[in-house]
């Protein structure tokens, strides 16, 4: 049978299978994205608002160095992570390597360049008299500088929702730091990987239509919530 | 009177640029002072000092006799509240917006909801509450921004130009509402404005500002009267001219501006006067149209500026009129840069300043 045909047949079997197998590896690929993500979003928005809402010395030079770091290739990634988890490595005691704490851990580092990047530049891209505004208006620094970040609750959540789009669907960091142990540290990702080296090629599209499927879901929810305008009035109020 | 805020020898400048120069000025509590001057004389630079939003670089501020300093500045901020000139909403509901510096101030939500409602309605927007402020109109915006200062209660208010991108019909519920805070709350207010007009009628007290040097303060009366060499020089300010004074036969004035334009005014003068003409009043026509209108100039549109639903032209009959009509109106006339047209207005909307 012609390969593509099996794989698109094996892809539908599984989704409706209710096969538990399958179904961890689609939640693995969600959760630690997802995670990771959040990890990201939590250190990433900080410095993104420094960068956004402070003059400094040099600071061309910061956000360039994000946006440098966006292109950086997952392997490269990978591997200097997992030198940093290795035994041998400065995280080496904690014994991350090949845990879904690594993947995690990993994954958000590699999203943050793209987190900060988008976020920066949503921040910048606010009036910068608002900041005049909330404070005339009796809001202190702290709560000037949340009121920017909702002005730009756009950008923010567009950013965070690219680099989930990253995690999902990056391999080289999930494969060498996680290690691939099915069941375990296993993505959708490292499995396509894997059953294509077996020649399970039936299996390895259906993985690969299943991530396609997230990856145009989170798109299209996007776009249908750009239409209705939910993003625009996210945030019920500017505190 | 007390002063509530003192400025003593403050000056501003933004690297190399000298802003504000030396400026001692007494804020009494209770008034209304306008600081009139033309566009980029340094009047936005003073409301932002007076908001605690710049500091100066020279020079001391006292608030109510406390001197400002870094440590208190954020709780002076609380006494003052600032409406930009450019209206920004934050891009929620207008009820947030408004409560928004009632938040800041920790109120309980039952006093927000109670203060929010009252301030919408002094600006007339009563049953706006849950629309969203971005997609209000400018003059409606501006009257939110209004609000969302006065709900504050603060001792001090600082308006920028606040109709300076109005509808007269906006600018009119603007104004009274400035009037009425003023009267009922006992708010001290400080107006910046090039509008002449508006610095004539509303405030107790002006300060004549120019390239960042307060040069004259007083009493509306006593500042337009006395003719001085200051106000001359704020022939920048839309359609204000110096010209000489003949009265005629007819009991009328005829005020002869220079370049061959002679206006006519209802006001008994002679000699030099400066007048002025609210660009409101002119009305604007493709072709001389017989009218009671006692000025009637014919010219060409050398500048159009587009602010809001208003179109700002600036017509040179020998001397440049500036003349505010809808957008409406402006391309059902099919105007463009360098269009012949005339302007009218009536001998009775001539004011002698």
């Amino acid at each position: 049978m012609n390969p593509i045909i099996d794989g698109v047949q094996k892809a539908f079997q599984l989704i409706f299978s209710g096969d538990p197998t399958f179904y961890g590896v689609v939640y693995r690929s969600l959760f630690f994205s997802g995670v990771a993500t959040i990890l990201a979003a939590l250190w990433g928005t900080p410095i993104a608002m420094l960068i956004g809402l402070r003059e400094f010395r040099g600071k061309t030079l910061v956000k360039s160095f994000f946006n440098t770091m966006i292109g950086m290739p997952t392997v490269a990634l990978g591997l200097i992570l997992y030198l940093v988890f290795s035994k041998a490595g400065p995280l080496g005691p904690l014994g991350l390597l090949y845990t879904p704490a690594a993947i995690m851990l990993g994954e958000a580092v590699l999203v943050t360049p793209l987190i900060i990047s988008i976020t920066t530049n949503a921040i910048e891209a606010v009036d910068p008299e608002m900041m005049n505004l909330a404070r005339t208006l009796g809001a202190s620094e702290s709560q000037t500088s949340i009121a920017i970040l909702k002005e730009a609750m756009n950008g923010v959540i567009l950013g965070n929702i690219a680099g989930f789009n990253r995690a999902v669907a990056e391999l080289g960091v999930a494969l060498l730091v996680g290690g691939g142990i099915l069941g375990a540290t296993d993505v959708l990702t490292t499995d396509i990987s894997l059953y294509t080296q077996r020649g399970d090629l039936g299996l390895a599209i259906a993985f690969a239509i299943i991530l396609l499927l997230i990856v145009f879901g989170i798109n299209l929810i996007i776009m249908l919530a750009k239409k209705a305008k939910i993003l625009l009035t996210f945030g019920r109020s500017p505190q | 009177m007390v002063a509530l805020v003192e400025l003593k020898n403050l000056s501003k400048s933004f690297s190399d640029r000298t802003v504000l120069d030396n400026i001692t000025l007494q804020i009494e509590e209770g008034e209304i002072l306008a600081l009139l001057g033309p566009n980029g004389s340094g009047k936005t630079t003073l409301l932002k000092i007076l908001a605690f939003l710049e500091k100066p670089t020279g020079g001391e501020v006292t608030f109510q006799g406390v001197p400002v300093t870094a440590k208190n500045v954020e709780q002076l901020r609380l006494q003052s509240a600032m409406v930009f000139q450019r209206t920004m909403m934050f891009s929620t509901s207008v009820y947030n917006n408004v409560a928004y510096g009632l938040r800041m101030r920790k109120m309980p939500k039952t006093v927000i909801k109670e203060e929010v409602s009252k301030a919408l309605s002094l600006v007339k927007l009563e049953g706006f509450e849950q629309r969203s402020a971005k997609n209000l109109s400018g003059g409606e915006q501006q009257r939110v921004a209004l609000a969302r200062a006065l709900v504050l209660k603060t001792k001090l208010l600082l308006l920028d130009e606040p109709t300076a991108n109005l509808d007269p019909k906006n600018a009119a519920i603007v104004e009274d509402v400035i009037a009425t805070a003023n009267r009922e709350l006992k708010t001290t207010i400080v107006i910046a404005t090039h509008n002449m007009f508006q610095a004539k009628t509303l405030p107790n007290r002006i300060a004549l500002i120019n390239d960042g040097v307060i040069s004259e303060v007083g009493e509306p009366s006593e500042i337009f009267s006395r003719l001085s060499k200051n106000l001359a020089s704020f022939a920048a300010v839309d359609n204000t001219f110096v010209g000489t004074a003949e009265t005629t036969a007819d009991g009328t004035t005829i005020v002869d501006i220079g370049n061959g334009v002679r206006i006519e005014a209802t006001a008994q003068r002679s000699g030099e006067i400066s007048i002025f003409i609210s660009p409101q009043d002119i009305i604007l026509s493709k072709s001389a149209v017989t009218s009671s209108a006692r000025n009637v100039f014919k010219g060409r549109i050398t500048s159009i500026i587009e602010s809001g639903s208003l179109v700002k032209l600036t017509v040179d009959v020998g001397q440049p009129f500036a003349v505010q009509i809808t957008k409406r109106s402006f391309s059902e006339m099919g105007l463009n840069l360098g269009s012949e047209v005339y302007i009218a207005f009536k001998a009775s909307g001539v004011q002698v300043v």
